[in-house]
C-alpha cells in the first residue's frame, strides 16, 4: 500500500463494511446477494479475526432472526441483502419494529420487481423500505450518495438502531454500492459510537417497555441477569401480550413518539446552492451524482438552480423543503423509479411550486444531460 | 467541464479480468494524487457476458461516475466492440484486441492481438488484461507506469506480483513495437480538455 497518502480506493459495499466495523457491528448473518454480496465477503473475513461473529444463513429469513437474536443478546448486529432478499426480511423486520430491536438492514438495491436486474442499479425500494412490513410503524432510512457516505452513513445508521431501540435501513443503489472511488477515512477513534442505553435498577424492578424521559426504554441483554418476555404481539411495559386499549395505544405510539422527538436529529439532509436558487433538484443516491454534475452546467448558464440532497428519506425530512418552498418556483425530482420520493415532493410541495419528475427505470442511471435538459424546459 | 476529466473504458467479456484491470488503473491514479472514480457493468453470468469498467480521472472533483464522452476505450470483444465504441471522443484512443474483435469500425484503431500474443509469451491468456494496462500505459500516459506497477503489486494474488509485472511490460513493449511499426494511431500524450 501507498503509505505516502490517506487516501485509499474503496468500493461503495467495501465502505459500508467498514462502517459497520467502526461502529461497533459485532455480529452479521445474511446471505449473499448481488449488488450487495461484497458487504458479507468482506465481513466474513473482518468480523471473525476481530472477536467478531459471522454466519451465512440458509436464507435472508432466517439472517434477520439470527441479526434479531444477537442484538436481544446485547450485540450491534447488521445484515445485508438486495430486494428480493429485503422482501424475505419484511415479516421479521415488522417484529423488531414492535419488539424494538436495534438493528441495521443495508439493501443495495438492482432492479425489480422479483429478481429484477440482479446487477444493475434501481431505486425501486423506497416505498418499501417505508412501509414494506405490516402495520404502522416508524422507520429510519438513510441514503448514501457517495463511497464516503457509505460509510458514514452506516455509521449512523447503527447509532441510530442503538439510540432509538429501532430498525434502521440503509437504502444504497447499485451504483453507489459497486463504485469505487477514492476516500479518506476517519481513523477508528475519531468515529462517534452510541451504545443503547441499559438498565441500572435491579432486575426485579426491571420493565423492559417503560419508556424513559427520552421516549426510548432501557435495553437489557439476555444473559445478563435481567428475565423479560419479547413478542411480536402488541405488549404492556412489562413486554407481555395486551388487550387493553390503553396498553395497546401507549405501545403503537410510543413507537412514532421516540421517533419524532428525534425528527431533526434523523433527518440529514445536504444544500448545494440553494442561497438564491429559484428552482431546486431534490436527489437522493446515485441521483446525486448526476444532478451535481448537471447543477454545474445549469449554473454556469446563468440558471439559478440548487441541489436538495436527501440523506434520509424516512422520517421524510419535509422541513428540507418547507424551508426553501418560498424561494422556488420549480422542482425536479430524478429517480431510478417511477416517481416514489416525487410523491412525497409533491405532499409537502402542496401547490405552491411546480415539481415535475425524471424518471429511469432500464437498468441504467440518468444522465446529467437529461436533468439539463429538463430543468431548462422547465425554467424557460 | 472546468477540470480535466479523462474517461476511459475497457469492455469485453465477463472472465477476462478487465473490472480488475479497472481497479488496479483506478488505484494508480490515487498513487499519482488525481482524484478517480471507477465503476463496472456486467452480466448477472459470472463468465461470458458482457462486462465493462469504466475509470473516470481528474485533477478535481469528479460528479458523474460514469462516461459520456470517452478518451479511451479498450475492446476486447466483437460485441463490445459493437456496442460501446460510439461515444469515442475524436482524436481518443482505441485500443482493439484483434484475437476477438475481426471488425474494427475506425481505421485509427490501434490493432493488436493482446489475448494470443500473451498466449504466445506466457502459455496462458490469463494475463492479458494487465498486458492491455501495459498497452493503455505506453500509448497513454494517463497515469504513471511507476504508480501502474506499485498497483499491479497491491491487487493481483500474493506470489503472482512477478508475472503479472513481467507481463506488464510485455503489454509496454507490444504498444512500442505497434507504434514503430506505424500500425495503429500515433502516440501521443492525451491533452487535457479544458
Amino acid at each position: 500500500m501507498n503509505k505516502k497518502s490517506s487516501y485509499q480506493l474503496m468500493q461503495g459495499n467495501e465502505a459500508a463494511a467498514e462502517g459497520a466495523l467502526a461502529a461497533g457491528v459485532s455480529f452479521f448473518a445474511g446471505y449473499p446477494i448481488t449488488p450487495s454480496t461484497e458487504i458479507a465477503e468482506i465481513l466474513a473475513d473482518r468480523l471473525p479475526a476481530n472477536g467478531g461473529k459471522f454466519i451465512q444463513m440458509e436464507d435472508e429469513i432466517g439472517s434477520i432472526a439470527a441479526i434479531i437474536g444477537a442484538s436481544i443478546g446485547g450485540c450491534k448486529a447488521l445484515t445485508a441483502t438486495s430486494g428480493p432478499g429485503f422482501s424475505l426480511m419484511q415479516e421479521n423486520l415488522g417484529f423488531a419494529c414492535l419488539a424494538e430491536i436495534p438493528l441495521v438492514i443495508v439493501n443495495v438495491m438492482r432492479g425489480g420487481p422479483s429478481t429484477g436486474m440482479p446487477t444493475s442499479p434501481s431505486q425501486g425500494d423506497v416505498m418499501q423500505a417505508r412501509w414494506g412490513t405490516h402495520g404502522d410503524h416508524p422507520i429510519i432510512v438513510l441514503t448514501p450518495s457517495s463511497v464516503e457516505e457509505a460509510f458514514h452513513y452506516t455509521v449512523k445508521a447503527v447509532n441510530f438502531a442503538e439510540k432509538y431501540r429501532n430498525p434502521v435501513i440503509v437504502l444504497m443503489d447499485e451504483v453507489i454500492g459497486h463504485m469505487r472511488a477514492r476516500v479518506s477515512l476517519p481513523p477508528e477513534s475519531m468515529v462517534e459510537r452510541v451504545n443503547r442505553v441499559q438498565p441500572n435498577m435491579p432486575p426485579e424492578w426491571y420493565l423492559p417497555y417503560e419508556r424513559s424521559a427520552t421516549g426510548v426504554a432501557p435495553m437489557a441483554s439476555f444473559g445478563d441477569g435481567y428475565r423479560y418476555h419479547v413478542t411480536g404481539l402488541v405488549h404492556d411495559a412489562k413486554g407481555f401480550p395486551t388487550a387493553n386499549p390503553n396498553e395497546s395505544r401507549d405501545n403503537i405510539r410510543g413507537l412514532f413518539t421516540k421517533i419524532e422527538r428525534g425528527f431533526r436529529e434523523l433527518c440529514i439532509v445536504d444544500y448545494e446552492q440553494m442561497d438564491d436558487a429559484e428552482h431546486a433538484i431534490v436527489a437522493y443516491g446515485c441521483m446525486v451524482l448526476s444532478a451535481r454534475s448537471a447543477l454545474e452546467q445549469l449554473r454556469s448558464s446563468g440558471r439559478k438552480v440548487g441541489l436538495i440532497k436527501l440523506g434520509t428519506l424516512w422520517p421524510f425530512p419535509r422541513f428540507a423543503l418547507e424551508h426553501y418552498l418560498p424561494q422556488l418556483k420549480t422542482i425536479l425530482v430524478p429517480e431510478l423509479n417511477m416517481g416514489q420520493i416525487y410523491r412525497e415532493v409533491l405532499r409537502v410541495n402542496a401547490g405552491k411550486a411546480v415539481i415535475e419528475k425524471l424518471n429511469r427505470v432500464n437498468g441504467t442511471i440518468i444522465t446529467p444531460n437529461e436533468i439539463v435538459k429538463t430543468v431548462k424546459g422547465m425554467t424557460r | 467541464m472546468s477540470q480535466t476529466r479523462i474517461e476511459i473504458r475497457l469492455a469485453g467479456s465477463g472472465g477476462q479480468g478487465l473490472i480488475t484491470a479497472g481497479i488496479i488503473l483506478a488505484e494508480a491514479a490515487i498513487f499519482d494524487n488525481k482524484n478517480v472514480v471507477q465503476s463496472q457493468s456486467y452480466g448477472p453470468e459470472a463468465r461470458g457476458g458482457a462486462s465493462r469498467a469504466e475509470i473516470i480521472i481528474a485533477d478535481g472533483p469528479i460528479f458523474f461516475p460514469k462516461a459520456t464522452w470517452v478518451d479511451i476505450f479498450l475492446a476486447m470483444s466483437q460485441k463490445a466492440c459493437d456496442q460501446y465504441s460510439f461515444d469515442i471522443k475524436t482524436g481518443g484512443v482505441f485500443i482493439v484486441d484483434t484475437t476477438y474483435v475481426r471488425q474494427i469500425p475506425t481505421s485509427s484503431a490501434m490493432a493488436i492481438p493482446i489475448t494470443s500474443a500473451t498466449r504466445d509469451k506466457f502459455g496462458t491468456e490469463l494475463f492479458s488484461n494487465i498486458v492491455a494496462l501495459g498497452i493503455i500505459c505506453e500509448t497513454c500516459g494517463v497515469v504513471s507506469a511507476k504508480a501502474l506497477r506499485a498497483a499491479i503489486s497491491n491487487r493481483v494474488p500474493d506470489g503472482t506480483e512477478k508475472i503479472n509485472l513481467q507481463a506488464f511490460n510485455f503489454g509496454q513493449g507490444l504498444a512500442k513495437e505497434t507504434i514503430k511499426n506505424n500500425n495503429g494511431v500515433e502516440a501521443e500524450v492525451i491533452e487535457a480538455d479544458t
